[in-house]
């Protein structure tokens, strides 16, 4: 997946500002940012919901999945009634075995009858994200997915999400936890009113933090990654 | 066309899932049938009315020394309202105080006396007494309309009864008779007779008497003409003033088939327009829009699917509603094709429009307000008749209702379930274009849903 020179607009203010971004197979890559950064809005153009005002966006082949940031399911049906009904939208051949591949995968085997309602939040998102991985893609986009999980649900959220990946499928996801994108993205993105100020391994994040902001070098990374912020002017 | 099926059927369990609203959806049109049945095959009952008549009983009306006859007042009174009779005065206060009765008629004793003087020469005014209770604008109209048709009859049967007696008399007078008196009988000669009688002694008399005589015949000829004249005007002198009825314009269904119409198609726009838009804005609520659009299905066949559930949806019920309204009104079932076409095309304009409220409003709660704050007013006045208001606010009226499917829905809807109805094409076209034009209004406004 490649996006180059992206900028999108709404109405006069600019939203991202020429971001790039490049993802190989398997990789995990972390888009973190503070609230209205353009972390969704770059995710959307990604997933190809809305369009770049200039730039470019290809991906090398195959399917791209999205998994928005709010579960987009209906909860008045059950479980398995969602993954079947996508299933057969995306036109599969079989949607019933598909939609017993994603049971499996999801472990919700045994709630496929629950109305989707009655699930906790965990589980609405790992139906949610079984839903964009329906269609077998080459690129995953996670917007946000932790949101609104408890730290078990966010272990077992991310034991999966890392089991893709470890499978070849590429992962972008986003955040605004940096001890998450740290953890998790192989590599992280960082995005500030719509600039791109770093795009580099987790690790070399944590030094630019150190060289930018190092009044706060001995304070926590999440402190000292706001006052990166702060010296980069935003 | 295959997504629009799995959406069309993801949206059936849906609604299949909300008991309330598959209850509301069928429980309602039977209700409203029931109903709408019930007050059509009964119609109006008559009004309940204390009837207290204090004349003496062997009092009548008397005509130049003449007693008519008996005028059964009661009888006639309870011929056109349901009589509750009362004993007193203070009964009736109570029975219209209470509302058991809508009003009370009280015949005074001298009621038959003051109408007696009317023909000495010191003429009393006859009074009755009417005693109603006011509570609200409405019954208070009906009471008055009813009360003041009541006396206007019971006037126009006792000047007839007069005006009859009157021309007997004339007649009498013109062609002879017997006239009962003081329990005798007298014979009347009559001015025809008369007149016989003087030219058939002309002869006889000496010349110089005939010229005298038989100006007396010309004048009896005269009066006996002239009478025979007067005998029609004192009939028409009851009800002076006749109606001819003539409709130049507007074919007006049956009260009970407007009705029936009016019912099925509320429902249906209720059905259609709160359903279409509802589930569209579910898609926005549910997060789902952007998810189905991204390949899975065209704004436009979302649109075509929601459409066709109000279609689908809209069509059962009012068919429902229909056929239990046959149950009291004897609906021709020759026309059902009619029925289903003009159902059809109702249902998709209705469901078009719809679609443009749910796409505009775009939260399930806001669109269930904007369907209620379009739909009803639209239909009360669609309702409003040509007369009832100004020419320039019937004419707002005309173009506002024009542009909401409601009216031509009403109009479609009443063609074809009446026999002698007007054209159904006019109002089909109407449709069509709205239906076109509302389906251009959705997909426009649908554009602001993909907006993350």
């Amino acid at each position: 997946m490649r996006a180059t020179g992206v900028v999108k607009r709404f109405g006069e203010r600019e939203a991202l500002r020429g971001v790039s971004l490049e993802a190989g197979p398997g990789e995990l890559v972390a888009i973190i940012g503070p609230n209205g950064a353009g972390k969704t809005t770059l995710l959307s153009i990604l997933a190809g919901i809305a369009k770049a005002d200039e730039g470019e966006v290809a991906s090398a082949g195959g399917a791209v999945g999205w998994v928005p940031q709010q579960a987009a399911l209906y909860r008045r049906l059950t479980v398995e009634e969602n993954l079947l009904l996508f299933a057969r939208l995306e036109g599969h051949e079989d949607p019933r075995a598909s939609t017993e591949e994603m049971l499996t995968l999801t472990g919700l085997g045994e709630r496929r009858g629950e109305i989707v309602a009655r699930l906790s939040g965990g589980n609405q998102q790992r139906i949610n994200i079984a839903i964009g991985l329906l269609s077998r893609p080459a690129v995953l986009l996670l917007d946000e997915p932790s949101v609104g999980l408890d730290p078990r649900q966010r272990a077992r959220l991310w034991e999966f999400v890392a089991a893709l990946a470890g499978g070849g499928t590429t992962v972008i996801f986003s955040t605004h936890d940096i001890q998450e994108a740290e953890r998790y993205g192989g590599r992280v993105l960082v995005l500030a009113d719509g600039e791109s100020l770093f795009d580099g391994p987790a690790e070399e994040l944590r030094e630019a933090v150190r060289r930018e902001a190092p009044e706060s070098a001995d304070r926590d990374f999440e402190t000292a990654f706001v006052a990166y912020l702060h010296h980069r002017g935003h | 066309m295959g997504g629009v099926r799995w959406l069309l059927l993801k949206d059936l369990q849906i609604l299949r899932r909300s008991p309330l609203q598959a209850v509301l959806l069928v429980a309602y049109p039977i209700l409203i049938a029931v109903l709408v049945g019930f007050a059509i095959s009964r119609g109006p009952e008559d009004p309940r009315v204390a009837f207290l008549n204090e004349v003496p009983a062997d009092t009548r009306i008397n005509v130049g020394g003449q007693e008519l006859p008996k005028a059964n007042v009661k009888e006639q009174v309870c011929e056109r309202v349901e009589c509750v009779f009362v004993d007193d005065r203070a009964e009736a206060v109570a029975k219209v105080e209470s509302g058991d009765v809508l009003a009370a008629l009280i015949l005074p004793s001298n009621l038959v006396n003051k109408i007696n003087s009317l023909s000495t020469l010191t003429p009393g005014v006859p009074e009755v007494e009417v005693l109603v209770n006011e509570e609200n604008a409405v019954k208070a109209e009906l009471v008055d309309d009813r009360i003041t048709t009541l006396l206007a009859e019971a006037n126009l049967r006792i000047a007839r009864r007069i005006g009859n007696e009157g021309g007997r008399y004339l007649g009498l007078i013109v062609n002879g008779g017997q006239f009962k008196v003081l329990g005798e009988t007298i014979p009347i000669l009559g001015l025809s007779t008369s007149a016989r009688i003087l030219e058939q002694v002309t002869p006889a008399l000496p010349p110089a008497l005939r010229p005298a005589l038989k100006e007396v015949t010309e004048f009896a000829a005269q009066a006996r003409d002239n009478l025979d004249v007067a005998k029609p005007l004192i009939d028409r002198l009851a009800q002076p003033i006749a109606v001819d009825k003539v409709v130049v314009g507007g074919k007006s269904p049956p009260l009970e088939i407007f009705a029936i119409a009016v019912a099925a198609t509320l429902t249906l726009a209720f059905v259609v327009v709160l359903l279409v838009a509802g589930s569209l804005a579910l898609e926005r609520e549910e997060n789902a829009f952007p998810r189905l659009t991204r390949g899975l299905v065209s704004m436009g066949g979302l649109l075509g699917e929601k459409v066709l559930l109000g279609v689908a949806v809209g069509m059962v019920v009012t068919l429902l509603m229909l056929f239990g309204m046959k149950i009291f009104v004897p609906l021709e079932l020759g026309r059902v094709w009619l029925w289903l076409v003009a159902i059809l095309f109702s249902a998709g304009a209705l469901g078009a429009a719809g679609a443009a409220l749910g796409a505009a409003a775009r939260e399930v709660r806001a669109v269930s307000l904007l369907a209620f704050m379009v739909t009803l007013p639209i239909a009360f006045l669609s309702l409003v008749p040509s007369g009832a208001v100004g020419p320039a606010v019937f004419d707002l009226i005309r173009y506002a209702t024009a542009l909401f499917p409601f009216k031509p829905a009403l109009e479609a809807i009443t063609a074809a379930l009446d026999e002698a109805g007007s054209d159904i094409g006019g109002p089909l076209l109407h449709l069509t274009v709205l239906a076109v034009a509302y389906a251009a209004i959705a997909r426009l406004a649908l554009r602001r849903f993909a907006t993350v």
